[in-house]
């Protein structure tokens, strides 16, 4: 992978959250545009992912979100989630980061105590597995910019259709 | 005029008026992060606001966001430097220091007319390098899209960059306009014209402003 100076990254980021906030006014609304703008990158970024990595195919939920724990972190930002917190039925987990590169220069004002800064990783998350044929719900639960530990992202598995040979055509 | 000619001196002289100001945490400094990921984020800035359906227009979006980017990174990249006080010894510093860790490589060429015009020649501009026409037909079986101008394709994906020139040079002290022209891509041209001719000192502009 080619790498750049992360700062250059994480001030586009910041200086783009800024502009949302001044757009819409309304943190709910902004949560949601990141989250949609990750989710187009995700779908994106899921090719490179996949060529780069050179991955072996997912056998399931589980090893699917160890790879974008242990992988995708890496390989993206350059630091590394855990995975915890399995429900019984290996649908739901969480990815857990002790450290993230997007909120390197933040700090929260008073006022936008309900902005999800980081939600963009949500949207990519979404994104990336929604290629893969993986629907999930993916959602910030702790924030360290919200007095959290960790950062903590709570990840649901909703439907998956595995691909099997013969492949079908699109529609 | 070439870059290569004129190697700026560095000095270790550090000027406490022109940076006194706090500047950000050194949290996450050195930190590195994938090239692409800037490159999906500056894409999906420029779909989003090219979507938008409310809100500020493409250009004004990003030109804001861009300036506060550019302002911020001239910031940092310049801490700990003499302080620039000509309009010429600036340019060379965007050209070489700024550009190459923004951009990734030096301008290839600066060129000016000593009366506040600067042209900026970067022969491989990172940022657009993968720019390409849609190649597909919308539908099979249907003719190719017409092509589309380079310079048409391009226009979207140089505001931010050449907002971030401006915000950067804004931090030193110079008030421009900046413009790109793209004709012959991956080749891009960046005109820089100052505010009043760039009689005023980069140095004596950035000193009044604090």
């Amino acid at each position: 992978m080619e790498t750049i100076n992360a700062e250059i990254f994480t001030l586009t980021y910041g200086s783009m959250v800024r502009q949302l906030i001044a757009d819409y006014e309304d943190v709910e609304e902004v949560n949601k545009q990141l989250d949609k703008m990750g989710f187009s990158m995700g779908q994106r970024l899921v090719d490179e992912f996949l060529a780069k990595s050179k991955t072996q195919r997912c056998s399931d939920f589980r090893e699917a979100a160890e790879k974008i724990a242990k992988q995708g972190f890496k390989m993206f930002l350059n630091c590394q989630a855990t995975v915890a917190g399995w429900n019984a039925e290996g649908t739901e987990c969480s990815l857990i980061l002790e450290d993230n590169p997007l909120t390197d220069f933040v700090e929260l004002p008073e006022q936008l105590q309900g902005l999800k800064y980081s939600n963009l990783l949500c949207g990519v998350i979404r994104g990336a597995l929604e290629m893969v044929n993986m629907d999930v719900e993916c959602t910030f639960v702790r924030d360290v910019l919200q007095g959290d530990e960790v950062y903590e992202m709570r990840l649901k598995l909703l439907s998956s259709s595995p691909e099997s040979y013969p492949f079908k055509d699109d529609d | 005029m070439q870059l290569q000619d004129h190697l700026p001196l560095q000095l270790h002289l550090h000027e406490p008026g022109l940076h006194s100001r706090p500047v950000m945490p050194a949290r996450g400094a050195g930190r590195e992060c994938a090239e692409s990921c800037m490159d999906y984020l500056t894409l999906e800035l420029v779909h989003h606001y090219r979507d938008a359906q409310q809100g500020p227009s493409l250009q004004a979006a990003l030109d804001a966001v861009g300036e506060r980017v550019g302002r911020q990174l001239a910031e940092r990249y310049a801490r700990d430097r003499p302080p620039l006080t000509e309009p010429l010894e600036a340019m060379k510093w965007l050209c070489k220091e700024f550009w190459g860790e923004v951009f990734r490589k030096p301008v290839d060429n600066l060129r000016t007319n000593h009366r506040g015009t600067f042209v900026l020649r970067d022969t491989q501009f990172r940022w657009l390098w993968r720019l390409a026409q849609n190649q597909m037909p919308p539908q099979l079986g249907l003719s190719l899209p017409p092509a589309v101008p380079k310079t048409e394709l391009a226009a979207d994906y140089l505001v931010l960059p050449c907002a971030i020139v401006r915000g950067a040079l804004a931090q030193l002290g110079l008030d421009c306009s900046v413009a790109a022209d793209a004709a012959s891509l991956p080749q891009v041209d960046f005109t820089v014209v100052l505010a009043g001719g760039g009689t005023g000192g980069a140095g004596a502009a950035a000193r009044g402003a604090r």
